[in-house]
């Protein structure tokens, strides 16, 4: 059904569609805000399921480890497996030189002034960006665990890296943007003996207080300590995910923001 | 401040709509919100004048219902409101829950001018 041709139009609501009272209709519409940018970002999947690959949402704070995380995967997982990057993270191509720097293709959205990537943003990358032959495509979105969680990109899962120089408490001040993770990583774990006031197990209860199910693996990007929990989750998700395009059941992420069914109708 | 994209996004579809009716132009806009949607309410109306200018939805008037956070335990079957940052089930304690009610960043209806 839609708004323009009339075919939403019933014996029932026909003559108030027809004949507005004073002039005035009223329009019922029962769509999402983001209507579009979900759109785009179904298209965006299409993008990446033609290609095979798992597309991942990197999200954190500024400076929380994000590109560190991707630079210590590329070190692990660069001779079996091949790794794209897309970054919006900063406005400088500082980040993309990082991962050119360890031989992977890397490509910088110009974000400006965004505090978020939107679904537009990324399509515009893809089309710039050589998918083929690609395994794993990361996107690092820009630092900020507010806006980013309301866009759909068309990833197939979100990882969300929590520092151990941040407070233990974010989850429970971010609930939006960590009950959207399917991963969460508590990064900088070679600092964990120097701070006595990050509680791992106290972030561990934060999360969980959101009904949050995903695996929480500590690690240390920068010292790569403990990535094996990181690589076991990820090639686990890729070969998960290969094994659903085979049977043709599109991968998403696990918590869907908004599951709302669209529809259009009109009535008094 | 993803409000004002969030924002931009509402008027372009509000927009539309009134021209697929011939409307002359946009009386209310009427949307339910709820606390997981991300988006701040206040920030939102703060955006809307601005978002708006120069289109058919102009002066408008933008009404905000909020949906309540509600959830459903699987574990015990009670359903029950809760607050963002506890979403575990107050009655038994488990995290086997499911938000039925809270996530909504809906565009409900619209009021248009159409004489
Ligand atoms: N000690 C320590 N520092 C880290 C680790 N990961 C990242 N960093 C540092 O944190 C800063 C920000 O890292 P970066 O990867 O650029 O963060 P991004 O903004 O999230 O991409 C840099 O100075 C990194 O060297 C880690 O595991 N341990
Ligand atoms: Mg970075
Ligand atoms: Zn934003
Ligand atoms: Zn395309
Ligand atoms: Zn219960």
């Amino acid at each position: 059904m839609c708004n323009t041709c009339g075919c939403n139009i019933t014996s029932g609501n026909r003559e108030f569609a027809y004949k507005p009272v004073n002039g005035m209709t009223a329009v019922s519409v029962l769509e999402n805000l983001l209507a579009r940018n979900d759109d785009q970002a179904r298209h965006n999947r299409h993008h990446f399921d033609k290609h095979d690959l798992i597309a991942i949402n990197v999200m954190s704070s500024p400076g929380a480890g994000k590109t560190a995380l991707l630079e210590a995967t590329i070190d692990a997982l660069g001779n079996r497996y091949r790794i794209g990057v897309i970054e919006g993270d900063l406005e400088t191509e500082n980040d993309a030189i990082r991962i050119r720097a360890k031989g992977v293709p890397a490509y910088q959205i110009i974000t400006g002034a965004a505090c978020h990537l939107d679904a537009h943003m990324l399509h515009n990358a893809l089309h710039e960006f050589p998918l083929e032959g690609l395994d794993i495509l990361f996107i690092e979105n820009v630092g900020n665990l507010v806006c980013p969680a309301s866009f759909d990109l068309g990833q197939h899962r979100n990882v969300i890296l929590l520092s151990v120089t941040e407070g233990d408490d974010k989850p429970a001040k971010y609930p939006v943007m960590f009950r959207a993770a399917d991963a969460v990583i508590l990064t900088k774990s070679d600092l964990l003996p120097m701070l006595d006031d990050f509680n791992p197990a106290r972030a561990e209860l934060n999360l969980r207080s959101l009904g949050s199910r995903v695996p929480l693996i500590t690690l240390s990007a920068r010292k790569s300590l403990d990535l094996g929990d990181w690589l076991d989750w990820l090639i686990g998700e890729l070969v998960q995910k290969r094994g659903k395009l085979a049977s043709d059941i599109p991968a998403q992420p696990v918590t869907d923001l908004r599951s709302i069914s669209s529809n259009t109708r009109m009535r008094e | 401040m993803h409000e004002l994209s969030v924002c931009q996004a509402l008027v372009a579809q509000v927009e539309q709509i009134a021209i697929n009716h011939g409307a002359l132009k946009v009386e209310s806009v009427k949307l339910r919100i709820g606390p997981l949607s991300g988006v701040e309410l206040s920030l939102l109306e703060h955006a809307y004048p601005f978002a708006s200018a120069g289109t058919l939805v102009e002066g408008s008037r933008l009404e905000i219902e909020r949906a309540p956070l509600k959830l459903n335990c699987e574990a015990c079957g009670l359903e029950s409101e809760a607050k963002p940052n506890l979403l575990t089930c107050r009655m038994c304690g488990s995290c086997l829950t499911r938000v039925v009610s809270g996530e909504e960043l809906t565009l409900m209806s619209v009021e248009l001018i159409t004489a």
